[in-house]
Protein backbone atom coordinates (compact mmCIF):
# COMPACT_ATOMS: atom_id res chain seq x y z
CA UNK A 1 0.00 0.00 0.00
CA UNK A 2 1.32 3.46 -1.35
CA UNK A 3 -1.09 6.41 -0.12
CA UNK A 4 1.44 8.94 -1.49
CA UNK A 5 2.34 7.56 -4.32
CA UNK A 6 -1.52 6.90 -5.09
CA UNK A 7 -2.22 10.57 -4.16
CA UNK A 8 0.64 12.21 -6.61
CA UNK A 9 -0.67 9.42 -9.54
CA UNK A 10 -3.89 10.71 -8.85
CA UNK A 11 -3.24 14.63 -8.99
CA UNK A 12 -0.91 14.20 -11.97
CA UNK A 13 -3.21 11.91 -14.46
CA UNK A 14 -6.64 13.13 -12.58
CA UNK A 15 -6.79 16.40 -10.95
CA UNK A 16 -4.56 18.61 -12.95
CA UNK A 17 -5.60 17.68 -16.53
CA UNK A 18 -9.45 17.77 -15.62
CA UNK A 19 -8.60 21.70 -13.62
CA UNK A 20 -7.13 22.51 -16.74
CA UNK A 21 -9.70 21.05 -19.17
CA UNK A 22 -12.45 22.49 -16.95
CA UNK A 23 -11.05 25.84 -16.76
CA UNK A 24 -10.99 25.82 -20.88
CA UNK A 25 -14.75 24.57 -20.70
CA UNK A 26 -15.69 27.21 -17.96
CA UNK A 27 -14.10 29.80 -20.47
CA UNK A 28 -16.24 28.42 -23.41
CA UNK A 29 -19.79 28.02 -21.52
CA UNK A 30 -19.50 31.95 -20.32
CA UNK A 31 -19.78 32.86 -23.90
CA UNK A 32 -22.54 29.96 -24.29
CA UNK A 33 -24.34 31.39 -21.33
CA UNK A 34 -24.11 35.06 -22.19
CA UNK A 35 -25.50 34.88 -25.47
CA UNK A 36 -28.00 33.05 -24.21
CA UNK A 37 -28.71 34.65 -21.41
CA UNK A 38 -28.79 38.19 -23.77
CA UNK A 39 -29.36 36.92 -26.93
CA UNK A 40 -31.73 34.70 -26.05
CA UNK A 41 -30.39 31.40 -28.31
CA UNK A 42 -28.38 28.28 -28.17
CA UNK A 43 -25.66 29.55 -30.57
CA UNK A 44 -24.48 26.03 -31.67
CA UNK A 45 -22.19 28.36 -33.82
CA UNK A 46 -19.54 28.50 -30.47
CA UNK A 47 -17.46 25.70 -31.42
CA UNK A 48 -16.46 26.80 -34.48
CA UNK A 49 -16.16 30.71 -33.34
CA UNK A 50 -13.93 29.07 -30.80
CA UNK A 51 -11.98 27.43 -33.89
CA UNK A 52 -12.10 30.64 -36.04
CA UNK A 53 -10.52 32.74 -32.72
CA UNK A 54 -7.74 29.95 -32.62
CA UNK A 55 -6.95 29.98 -36.24
CA UNK A 56 -6.49 33.78 -35.63
CA UNK A 57 -4.03 33.28 -32.68
CA UNK A 58 -2.21 30.67 -34.85
CA UNK A 59 -1.65 33.00 -37.89
CA UNK A 60 -0.21 35.65 -35.46
CA UNK A 61 1.66 33.33 -33.69
CA UNK A 62 3.35 32.41 -36.65
CA UNK A 63 3.85 36.05 -37.83
CA UNK A 64 5.37 36.83 -34.36
CA UNK A 65 7.73 33.72 -34.70
CA UNK A 66 8.35 34.94 -38.36
CA UNK A 67 9.39 38.23 -36.74
CA UNK A 68 11.79 36.59 -34.22
CA UNK A 69 8.84 37.91 -31.73
CA UNK A 70 9.17 36.26 -28.23
CA UNK A 71 7.86 36.64 -24.85
CA UNK A 72 9.47 33.18 -23.41
CA UNK A 73 8.73 31.52 -21.16
CA UNK A 74 5.33 32.22 -22.18
CA UNK A 75 3.44 31.39 -25.14
CA UNK A 76 3.62 33.33 -28.08
CA UNK A 77 -0.30 33.15 -28.76
CA UNK A 78 -0.86 35.07 -25.51
CA UNK A 79 0.47 37.50 -27.39
CA UNK A 80 -1.69 37.30 -30.13
CA UNK A 81 -4.63 36.91 -28.32
CA UNK A 82 -5.53 41.08 -28.37
CA UNK A 83 -5.53 40.91 -32.07
CA UNK A 84 -7.25 37.89 -32.76
CA UNK A 85 -10.31 39.28 -29.92
CA UNK A 86 -10.25 42.57 -32.20
CA UNK A 87 -10.54 40.36 -35.80
CA UNK A 88 -13.10 37.78 -34.28
CA UNK A 89 -15.51 40.42 -32.70
CA UNK A 90 -15.27 42.32 -36.07
CA UNK A 91 -16.35 39.00 -37.47
CA UNK A 92 -19.18 37.96 -34.87
CA UNK A 93 -20.40 41.98 -35.38
CA UNK A 94 -20.54 41.80 -39.13
CA UNK A 95 -22.71 38.37 -38.69
CA UNK A 96 -25.16 39.88 -36.31
CA UNK A 97 -25.58 42.64 -38.80
CA UNK A 98 -25.91 40.62 -41.82
CA UNK A 99 -27.82 37.24 -40.28
CA UNK A 100 -29.08 37.95 -36.61
CA UNK A 101 -30.11 41.32 -36.82
CA UNK A 102 -32.45 40.27 -39.05
CA UNK A 103 -34.12 37.81 -37.07
CA UNK A 104 -34.04 39.75 -34.05
CA UNK A 105 -35.96 42.32 -35.66
CA UNK A 106 -38.41 39.93 -36.58
CA UNK A 107 -38.84 38.96 -33.16
CA UNK A 108 -38.14 35.20 -34.00
CA UNK A 109 -38.88 32.42 -31.69
CA UNK A 110 -35.24 31.19 -30.19
CA UNK A 111 -35.54 27.92 -32.34
CA UNK A 112 -35.51 29.38 -35.56
CA UNK A 113 -32.30 31.48 -34.03
CA UNK A 114 -30.72 27.92 -33.02
CA UNK A 115 -31.59 26.82 -36.92
CA UNK A 116 -30.05 30.22 -37.88
CA UNK A 117 -26.86 29.86 -35.51
CA UNK A 118 -26.10 26.23 -37.23
CA UNK A 119 -26.74 27.90 -40.79
CA UNK A 120 -23.63 30.37 -39.57
CA UNK A 121 -21.46 27.36 -37.97
CA UNK A 122 -21.57 25.96 -41.44
CA UNK A 123 -20.13 29.01 -43.00
CA UNK A 124 -17.78 29.63 -39.90
CA UNK A 125 -16.67 25.95 -40.34
CA UNK A 126 -15.74 25.89 -43.91
CA UNK A 127 -14.26 29.55 -43.53
CA UNK A 128 -11.84 28.39 -41.24
CA UNK A 129 -11.01 25.15 -43.38
CA UNK A 130 -10.17 27.02 -46.14
CA UNK A 131 -7.84 28.99 -44.60
CA UNK A 132 -6.08 27.07 -42.28
CA UNK A 133 -7.21 23.24 -43.72
CA UNK A 134 -8.43 20.40 -41.60
CA UNK A 135 -4.84 18.86 -40.28
CA UNK A 136 -3.78 19.27 -36.62
CA UNK A 137 -1.94 22.38 -35.76
CA UNK A 138 0.44 22.83 -32.30
CA UNK A 139 1.31 26.13 -31.88
CA UNK A 140 2.49 26.13 -28.10
CA UNK A 141 5.88 27.56 -27.70
CA UNK A 142 7.48 28.87 -24.46
CA UNK A 143 8.02 26.23 -21.73
CA UNK A 144 6.74 23.06 -21.29
CA UNK A 145 7.29 22.23 -17.92
CA UNK A 146 6.71 24.23 -15.40
CA UNK A 147 7.51 21.12 -12.96
CA UNK A 148 8.72 18.33 -14.92
CA UNK A 149 8.00 14.46 -13.46
CA UNK A 150 11.52 13.56 -13.62
CA UNK A 151 12.25 16.72 -11.48
CA UNK A 152 9.57 16.33 -8.94
CA UNK A 153 10.77 12.31 -8.29
CA UNK A 154 14.37 13.45 -7.96
CA UNK A 155 12.71 16.01 -5.66
CA UNK A 156 10.60 13.69 -3.51
CA UNK A 157 11.84 10.33 -4.27
CA UNK A 158 8.91 9.11 -4.81
CA UNK A 159 7.90 6.19 -7.73
CA UNK A 160 5.30 8.73 -9.11
CA UNK A 161 6.20 11.92 -10.72
CA UNK A 162 3.93 15.20 -10.85
CA UNK A 163 3.97 17.19 -14.20
CA UNK A 164 2.64 20.65 -14.42
CA UNK A 165 3.25 21.76 -17.57
CA UNK A 166 3.39 25.40 -18.97
CA UNK A 167 0.20 25.09 -20.98
CA UNK A 168 -1.46 24.13 -17.63
CA UNK A 169 -0.23 27.20 -16.15
CA UNK A 170 -1.16 29.17 -18.38
CA UNK A 171 -4.53 27.34 -18.76
CA UNK A 172 -5.29 28.47 -14.82
CA UNK A 173 -4.17 31.73 -14.85
CA UNK A 174 -5.39 33.26 -18.22
CA UNK A 175 -8.84 31.48 -16.88
CA UNK A 176 -8.97 33.30 -13.57
CA UNK A 177 -8.07 36.58 -14.72
CA UNK A 178 -10.80 35.94 -17.59
CA UNK A 179 -13.82 35.02 -15.30
CA UNK A 180 -12.32 37.98 -12.96
CA UNK A 181 -12.29 40.38 -15.16
CA UNK A 182 -15.93 39.39 -16.42
CA UNK A 183 -17.66 39.32 -13.12
CA UNK A 184 -16.12 42.57 -12.43
CA UNK A 185 -17.56 43.74 -15.17
CA UNK A 186 -21.14 41.97 -15.42
CA UNK A 187 -21.77 42.87 -11.57
CA UNK A 188 -19.68 46.77 -11.24
CA UNK A 189 -19.78 48.57 -14.24
CA UNK A 190 -22.47 50.48 -15.80
CA UNK A 191 -22.46 48.22 -18.77
CA UNK A 192 -22.05 45.04 -17.18
CA UNK A 193 -25.28 45.58 -14.86
CA UNK A 194 -27.30 46.90 -17.75
CA UNK A 195 -26.69 43.66 -19.68
CA UNK A 196 -27.70 41.93 -16.67
CA UNK A 197 -30.68 44.04 -16.51
CA UNK A 198 -31.53 43.32 -20.28
CA UNK A 199 -30.93 39.50 -19.79
CA UNK A 200 -33.10 39.75 -16.70
CA UNK A 201 -36.48 41.35 -17.82
CA UNK A 202 -35.69 42.85 -21.80
CA UNK A 203 -38.85 45.15 -21.69
CA UNK A 204 -38.23 46.84 -18.29
CA UNK A 205 -34.94 47.43 -19.34
CA UNK A 206 -36.17 49.09 -22.39
CA UNK A 207 -38.25 50.91 -20.35
CA UNK A 208 -34.85 52.25 -18.28
CA UNK A 209 -34.00 53.60 -21.43
CA UNK A 210 -31.44 50.96 -21.64
CA UNK A 211 -30.17 50.89 -25.24
CA UNK A 212 -30.69 47.11 -26.82
CA UNK A 213 -28.43 47.70 -29.85
CA UNK A 214 -26.15 48.54 -27.60
CA UNK A 215 -26.13 45.60 -25.16
CA UNK A 216 -26.14 42.90 -27.85
CA UNK A 217 -22.93 44.76 -29.62
CA UNK A 218 -21.28 44.23 -26.39
CA UNK A 219 -22.51 41.01 -25.67
CA UNK A 220 -20.86 39.62 -29.05
CA UNK A 221 -17.50 41.05 -28.53
CA UNK A 222 -17.32 39.62 -24.88
CA UNK A 223 -18.24 36.99 -26.57
CA UNK A 224 -15.50 37.18 -29.33
CA UNK A 225 -12.91 37.10 -26.60
CA UNK A 226 -14.45 34.47 -24.71
CA UNK A 227 -14.71 32.37 -27.66
CA UNK A 228 -10.59 33.00 -28.57
CA UNK A 229 -9.45 33.14 -24.95
CA UNK A 230 -11.18 29.49 -24.55
CA UNK A 231 -10.29 28.03 -27.77
CA UNK A 232 -6.93 29.43 -27.90
CA UNK A 233 -5.78 27.58 -24.19
CA UNK A 234 -7.70 24.75 -25.93
CA UNK A 235 -5.28 23.99 -28.29
CA UNK A 236 -1.90 25.02 -26.74
CA UNK A 237 -3.07 22.51 -23.96
CA UNK A 238 -3.78 19.67 -26.56
CA UNK A 239 -3.66 20.69 -29.90
CA UNK A 240 -5.86 22.63 -32.84
CA UNK A 241 -7.89 21.21 -35.14
CA UNK A 242 -10.75 22.52 -36.35
CA UNK A 243 -12.93 19.36 -36.25
CA UNK A 244 -12.51 18.99 -32.76
CA UNK A 245 -13.34 22.42 -31.90
CA UNK A 246 -16.87 21.95 -33.04
CA UNK A 247 -17.44 18.52 -31.13
CA UNK A 248 -16.25 20.82 -28.21
CA UNK A 249 -19.61 22.32 -28.30
CA UNK A 250 -21.49 19.09 -26.80
CA UNK A 251 -19.50 19.57 -23.32
CA UNK A 252 -19.40 23.19 -23.41
CA UNK A 253 -22.92 23.17 -23.50
CA UNK A 254 -23.33 20.26 -20.98
CA UNK A 255 -21.40 22.79 -19.02
CA UNK A 256 -23.15 25.75 -19.48
CA UNK A 257 -26.50 23.69 -19.15
CA UNK A 258 -25.08 21.89 -15.63
CA UNK A 259 -24.58 25.37 -14.24
CA UNK A 260 -28.06 26.34 -15.74
CA UNK A 261 -28.19 28.75 -19.32
CA UNK A 262 -27.75 31.97 -18.43
CA UNK A 263 -26.02 31.89 -14.97
CA UNK A 264 -22.28 32.79 -15.29
CA UNK A 265 -21.41 31.49 -11.81
CA UNK A 266 -23.09 28.27 -13.27
CA UNK A 267 -21.17 28.19 -15.55
CA UNK A 268 -17.83 28.18 -14.22
CA UNK A 269 -19.06 25.59 -12.07
CA UNK A 270 -20.52 23.32 -14.89
CA UNK A 271 -17.18 23.43 -16.19
CA UNK A 272 -15.54 21.56 -14.15
CA UNK A 273 -18.36 18.93 -13.11
CA UNK A 274 -18.28 18.13 -16.73
CA UNK A 275 -14.12 17.79 -16.92
CA UNK A 276 -13.94 16.34 -13.89
CA UNK A 277 -16.56 13.30 -14.55
CA UNK A 278 -15.52 13.00 -17.74
CA UNK A 279 -11.65 12.43 -17.00
CA UNK A 280 -12.95 10.28 -13.52
CA UNK A 281 -15.15 7.98 -15.74
CA UNK A 282 -12.14 7.64 -18.79
CA UNK A 283 -9.66 7.36 -16.55
CA UNK A 284 -7.19 3.70 -16.17
CA UNK A 285 -7.60 3.60 -12.48
CA UNK A 286 -5.05 0.96 -12.40
CA UNK A 287 -2.15 2.09 -11.00
CA UNK A 288 -3.64 4.36 -8.41
CA UNK A 289 -5.87 1.04 -7.40
CA UNK A 290 -2.55 -0.82 -7.45
CA UNK A 291 -1.11 1.45 -4.91
CA UNK A 292 -3.92 1.44 -2.72
CA UNK A 293 -5.03 -2.09 -2.55
CA UNK A 294 -2.41 -4.98 -1.23
CA UNK A 295 -0.12 -6.51 -4.05
CA UNK A 296 -2.85 -9.50 -4.25
CA UNK A 297 -5.35 -7.32 -4.93
CA UNK A 298 -4.01 -5.59 -7.72
CA UNK A 299 -6.26 -5.93 -10.88
CA UNK A 300 -5.21 -7.28 -14.02
CA UNK A 301 -7.62 -5.13 -16.07
CA UNK A 302 -6.79 -1.33 -16.80
CA UNK A 303 -9.90 -0.41 -14.52
CA UNK A 304 -11.46 1.75 -17.11
CA UNK A 305 -15.21 2.71 -16.90
CA UNK A 306 -14.97 4.11 -20.63
CA UNK A 307 -12.79 4.10 -23.41
CA UNK A 308 -11.40 7.61 -24.08
CA UNK A 309 -13.49 7.64 -27.41
CA UNK A 310 -16.87 7.57 -25.40
CA UNK A 311 -15.80 10.57 -23.57
CA UNK A 312 -18.78 12.74 -24.74
CA UNK A 313 -20.91 10.27 -23.70
CA UNK A 314 -20.35 11.55 -20.60
CA UNK A 315 -21.40 15.02 -21.44
CA UNK A 316 -24.65 13.45 -23.00
CA UNK A 317 -25.71 11.61 -19.89
CA UNK A 318 -24.92 14.76 -18.13
CA UNK A 319 -26.78 16.95 -19.73
CA UNK A 320 -29.14 14.10 -19.85
CA UNK A 321 -29.57 13.77 -16.18
CA UNK A 322 -29.75 17.76 -15.47
CA UNK A 323 -32.50 18.27 -17.87
CA UNK A 324 -34.34 15.70 -16.43
CA UNK A 325 -33.96 16.05 -12.55
CA UNK A 326 -32.87 19.80 -12.55
CA UNK A 327 -33.85 21.79 -15.66
CA UNK A 328 -33.13 24.83 -14.35
CA UNK A 329 -29.23 23.81 -13.57
CA UNK A 330 -28.05 23.62 -10.29
CA UNK A 331 -27.60 27.78 -10.08
CA UNK A 332 -30.57 28.70 -11.32
CA UNK A 333 -33.64 28.98 -8.65
CA UNK A 334 -36.64 28.10 -10.63
CA UNK A 335 -36.47 31.09 -12.88
CA UNK B 1 -58.66 76.74 -21.70
CA UNK B 2 -54.71 75.50 -21.91
CA UNK B 3 -53.69 72.41 -22.61
CA UNK B 4 -52.86 69.87 -20.05
CA UNK B 5 -49.50 68.84 -19.02
CA UNK B 6 -49.69 65.59 -21.10
CA UNK B 7 -52.75 64.19 -23.20
CA UNK B 8 -53.86 61.57 -24.71
CA UNK B 9 -56.38 62.70 -26.80
CA UNK B 10 -59.15 61.25 -29.06
CA UNK B 11 -56.85 57.91 -28.76
CA UNK B 12 -58.19 54.89 -31.13
CA UNK B 13 -56.76 51.74 -31.68
CA UNK B 14 -55.34 48.11 -30.46
CA UNK B 15 -52.86 46.20 -30.50
CA UNK B 16 -54.25 44.05 -33.75
CA UNK B 17 -56.69 44.65 -36.65
CA UNK B 18 -59.38 45.16 -33.74
CA UNK B 19 -58.92 48.71 -31.63
CA UNK B 20 -59.81 48.59 -28.16
CA UNK B 21 -59.61 52.16 -27.79
CA UNK B 22 -62.68 54.40 -29.29
CA UNK B 23 -62.09 58.01 -29.58
CA UNK B 24 -60.81 57.89 -25.82
CA UNK B 25 -58.66 60.83 -24.01
CA UNK B 26 -56.95 60.89 -21.14
CA UNK B 27 -55.04 64.03 -19.56
CA UNK B 28 -53.27 64.74 -15.90
CA UNK B 29 -52.16 68.60 -15.05
CA UNK B 30 -48.79 69.20 -13.65
CA UNK B 31 -48.47 68.04 -10.43
CA UNK B 32 -52.07 66.07 -10.38
CA UNK B 33 -53.12 62.44 -9.68
CA UNK B 34 -55.22 61.36 -12.74
CA UNK B 35 -57.04 58.11 -11.99
CA UNK B 36 -58.39 55.44 -14.75
CA UNK B 37 -60.85 53.51 -13.25
CA UNK B 38 -63.50 50.97 -14.96
CA UNK B 39 -64.89 47.52 -14.97
CA UNK B 40 -62.29 44.20 -16.37
CA UNK B 41 -61.75 44.97 -19.91
CA UNK B 42 -62.79 48.32 -20.27
CA UNK B 43 -59.33 49.20 -21.65
CA UNK B 44 -57.50 50.91 -19.06
CA UNK B 45 -54.34 49.66 -19.18
CA UNK B 46 -54.25 49.76 -23.13
CA UNK B 47 -55.06 53.93 -22.02
CA UNK B 48 -52.05 54.01 -20.44
CA UNK B 49 -49.96 51.82 -22.98
CA UNK B 50 -51.34 54.40 -25.97
CA UNK B 51 -50.41 57.19 -24.14
CA UNK B 52 -46.79 55.84 -23.18
CA UNK B 53 -46.45 54.83 -27.00
CA UNK B 54 -46.69 50.69 -26.48
CA UNK B 55 -49.38 50.54 -29.46
CA UNK B 56 -50.11 52.07 -32.60
CA UNK B 57 -52.82 54.59 -32.84
CA UNK B 58 -54.95 54.77 -35.32
CA UNK B 59 -56.12 58.01 -34.57
CA UNK B 60 -55.89 60.52 -32.34
CA UNK B 61 -52.72 62.20 -30.80
CA UNK B 62 -50.66 62.31 -27.63
CA UNK B 63 -48.70 65.57 -26.71
CA UNK B 64 -46.55 66.41 -23.64
CA UNK B 65 -45.86 69.92 -22.48
CA UNK B 66 -47.68 71.25 -25.57
CA UNK B 67 -45.17 69.08 -28.12
CA UNK B 68 -46.66 66.56 -30.26
CA UNK B 69 -45.11 63.22 -29.22
CA UNK B 70 -47.41 60.64 -30.87
CA UNK B 71 -44.89 58.99 -32.74
CA UNK B 72 -41.90 59.06 -30.31
CA UNK B 73 -40.98 55.45 -29.18
CA UNK B 74 -41.42 54.24 -25.53
CA UNK B 75 -37.57 55.09 -24.86
CA UNK B 76 -37.99 58.05 -26.76
CA UNK B 77 -40.33 59.12 -24.51
CA UNK B 78 -38.24 58.01 -21.31
CA UNK B 79 -35.96 60.65 -22.04
CA UNK B 80 -38.49 63.41 -22.53
CA UNK B 81 -39.48 62.93 -18.83
CA UNK B 82 -42.15 60.32 -18.77
CA UNK B 83 -41.91 56.71 -16.91
CA UNK B 84 -43.98 53.90 -16.91
CA UNK B 85 -44.37 51.20 -13.68
CA UNK B 86 -45.49 48.10 -15.63
CA UNK B 87 -48.73 45.76 -13.91
CA UNK B 88 -46.15 43.08 -13.93
CA UNK B 89 -42.67 42.05 -14.29
CA UNK B 90 -41.77 45.56 -12.90
CA UNK B 91 -38.49 44.61 -11.32
CA UNK B 92 -35.33 43.24 -12.08
CA UNK B 93 -35.47 40.26 -9.86
CA UNK B 94 -32.01 39.01 -10.15
CA UNK B 95 -30.48 42.45 -8.89
CA UNK B 96 -30.15 43.56 -6.03
CA UNK B 97 -32.45 46.69 -4.82
CA UNK B 98 -30.08 49.35 -5.42
CA UNK B 99 -29.12 48.01 -8.79
CA UNK B 100 -32.69 48.24 -9.61
CA UNK B 101 -32.67 51.95 -8.49
CA UNK B 102 -29.35 52.43 -10.51
CA UNK B 103 -31.14 51.06 -13.56
CA UNK B 104 -33.81 53.22 -13.25
CA UNK B 105 -31.14 56.37 -13.88
CA UNK B 106 -29.52 54.51 -16.69
CA UNK B 107 -30.05 57.32 -19.15
CA UNK B 108 -28.53 60.09 -16.55
CA UNK B 109 -25.20 60.90 -16.77
CA UNK B 110 -24.65 63.24 -13.97
CA UNK B 111 -25.05 62.22 -10.03
CA UNK B 112 -27.52 59.94 -9.24
CA UNK B 113 -27.02 60.18 -5.46
CA UNK B 114 -29.44 62.94 -4.89
CA UNK B 115 -32.07 60.90 -6.36
CA UNK B 116 -31.20 57.70 -5.00
CA UNK B 117 -31.57 59.44 -1.95
CA UNK B 118 -35.09 60.96 -2.62
CA UNK B 119 -35.96 57.59 -3.06
CA UNK B 120 -34.72 56.20 -0.03
CA UNK B 121 -36.30 58.93 1.65
CA UNK B 122 -39.79 58.08 0.30
CA UNK B 123 -39.42 54.30 0.75
CA UNK B 124 -37.10 53.95 3.97
CA UNK B 125 -37.32 50.37 3.61
CA UNK B 126 -35.53 49.75 0.42
CA UNK B 127 -32.67 51.43 1.82
CA UNK B 128 -31.95 48.84 4.66
CA UNK B 129 -32.91 46.39 2.04
CA UNK B 130 -30.66 47.69 -0.57
CA UNK B 131 -27.98 44.98 -0.96
CA UNK B 132 -30.73 41.89 -1.34
CA UNK B 133 -32.12 41.03 -4.24
CA UNK B 134 -35.58 42.51 -5.39
CA UNK B 135 -36.97 38.61 -6.52
CA UNK B 136 -36.72 38.32 -2.57
CA UNK B 137 -38.94 40.72 -1.16
CA UNK B 138 -42.64 40.87 -0.29
CA UNK B 139 -45.23 42.14 -2.86
CA UNK B 140 -45.71 45.62 -1.26
CA UNK B 141 -41.66 45.96 -1.04
CA UNK B 142 -41.22 45.02 -4.99
CA UNK B 143 -43.50 47.56 -5.81
CA UNK B 144 -42.20 50.26 -3.86
CA UNK B 145 -38.67 49.03 -6.37
CA UNK B 146 -40.90 49.36 -9.18
CA UNK B 147 -41.90 52.57 -8.02
CA UNK B 148 -38.29 54.00 -6.44
CA UNK B 149 -37.00 52.59 -10.46
CA UNK B 150 -39.25 54.68 -12.23
CA UNK B 151 -38.46 58.05 -10.01
CA UNK B 152 -34.48 57.79 -10.50
CA UNK B 153 -35.29 58.95 -14.00
CA UNK B 154 -36.67 62.26 -12.29
CA UNK B 155 -39.42 61.87 -14.70
CA UNK B 156 -42.08 64.90 -15.20
CA UNK B 157 -44.72 62.46 -15.46
CA UNK B 158 -44.88 58.99 -13.55
CA UNK B 159 -47.22 56.27 -14.99
CA UNK B 160 -48.21 53.71 -12.87
CA UNK B 161 -50.54 50.63 -13.61
CA UNK B 162 -52.37 49.07 -11.80
CA UNK B 163 -49.79 49.88 -8.30
CA UNK B 164 -51.59 47.90 -5.72
CA UNK B 165 -52.26 44.89 -7.46
CA UNK B 166 -52.04 41.91 -5.14
CA UNK B 167 -50.78 43.74 -1.91
CA UNK B 168 -52.72 44.08 1.53
CA UNK B 169 -55.28 46.60 2.07
CA UNK B 170 -52.81 48.12 5.05
CA UNK B 171 -50.05 48.41 2.17
CA UNK B 172 -52.28 49.74 -0.59
CA UNK B 173 -52.84 52.70 1.67
CA UNK B 174 -49.13 53.12 2.67
CA UNK B 175 -48.66 53.32 -1.14
CA UNK B 176 -51.17 55.46 -2.25
CA UNK B 177 -49.85 57.82 0.84
CA UNK B 178 -46.21 57.74 -1.48
CA UNK B 179 -47.91 58.47 -4.50
CA UNK B 180 -49.51 61.94 -3.12
CA UNK B 181 -46.22 63.02 -1.72
CA UNK B 182 -44.37 62.13 -4.86
CA UNK B 183 -47.49 64.44 -6.72
CA UNK B 184 -46.79 66.67 -4.29
CA UNK B 185 -43.02 67.42 -5.44
CA UNK B 186 -44.76 68.57 -8.52
CA UNK B 187 -44.80 65.07 -10.67
CA UNK B 188 -47.96 64.46 -12.52
CA UNK B 189 -49.73 60.88 -12.26
CA UNK B 190 -51.39 59.23 -14.39
CA UNK B 191 -52.60 55.52 -12.89
CA UNK B 192 -54.65 52.59 -13.71
CA UNK B 193 -56.80 50.95 -10.42
CA UNK B 194 -58.76 48.23 -9.57
CA UNK B 195 -59.33 49.63 -6.21
CA UNK B 196 -61.46 52.38 -7.62
CA UNK B 197 -62.83 53.94 -4.43
CA UNK B 198 -60.22 54.32 -2.46
CA UNK B 199 -57.92 55.66 -5.90
CA UNK B 200 -60.76 58.23 -6.81
CA UNK B 201 -60.40 59.44 -3.08
CA UNK B 202 -56.62 60.91 -3.65
CA UNK B 203 -57.39 61.98 -7.76
CA UNK B 204 -57.78 65.04 -8.67
CA UNK B 205 -59.38 63.86 -12.05
CA UNK B 206 -60.94 60.44 -12.71
CA UNK B 207 -61.44 59.39 -16.03
CA UNK B 208 -64.04 55.95 -16.03
CA UNK B 209 -63.41 54.24 -18.86
CA UNK B 210 -66.28 51.59 -20.76
CA UNK B 211 -65.25 49.22 -23.12
CA UNK B 212 -62.55 51.69 -24.47
CA UNK B 213 -64.69 55.05 -24.50
CA UNK B 214 -65.00 57.28 -21.74
CA UNK B 215 -68.05 57.12 -19.73
CA UNK B 216 -67.45 59.83 -16.87
CA UNK B 217 -65.11 62.16 -16.43
CA UNK B 218 -64.75 64.83 -13.51
CA UNK B 219 -63.14 65.14 -10.58
CA UNK B 220 -62.06 62.64 -8.05
CA UNK B 221 -64.55 63.57 -5.40
CA UNK B 222 -67.28 64.63 -7.87
CA UNK B 223 -67.30 61.01 -9.12
CA UNK B 224 -67.50 59.21 -5.57
CA UNK B 225 -70.21 61.69 -5.28
CA UNK B 226 -72.25 60.60 -8.62
CA UNK B 227 -74.96 58.08 -7.99
CA UNK B 228 -74.47 56.69 -11.00
CA UNK B 229 -70.92 56.01 -11.27
CA UNK B 230 -71.38 54.85 -7.84
CA UNK B 231 -73.87 52.38 -8.72
CA UNK B 232 -72.37 51.33 -11.59
CA UNK B 233 -68.79 51.04 -10.54
CA UNK B 234 -68.05 51.29 -6.88
CA UNK B 235 -70.91 48.38 -6.02
CA UNK B 236 -73.18 51.07 -4.29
Amino acid sequence: MDLLNALVAFLNFVVIPAASYGAQLAVGALGVTLIFGILRFSNFAWGDTMAFGTMVVILFTWLFQSLGISIAPLPTALLALPFSIVITSALLLGTDRVVYRFYRKQKAKPIILVIVSAGVMFVMNGLVRIVIGTEEQNFADGGRFLISAGDFKAWTGLAEGLAIKGTTAVTMVTALLTMSALFWFLQKTRTGKSMRAFSDNEDLALLSGINPDRVVQVTWVIAAALAVIAGTLYGLDKSFRPFIYFSLLLPIFASAVVGGLGSPMGAVAGGFVVAFSEIVVTYAWKKVITYIVPQTWAPDSLMQLLSTDYKFAVSFSILIIVLLFMPNGLFNKGK
Amino acid sequence: MPDPFLIGEAMTGGYGATDILHDCTIAVEKGQIAVIVGPNGAGKSTAMKAVFGMLNLRGGRVRLNGEDITKLSPQDRVARGMAFVPQTHNIFTSMTVEENLEMGAFLRRDDIKPALEQVYHLFPILKTKRTQPAGELSGGQRQQVAVGRALMTQPQVLMLDEPTAGVSPIVMDELFDRIIEVARSGISILMVEQNARQALNIADKGYVLVQGANRYTDTGANLLADPDVRRSFLGG
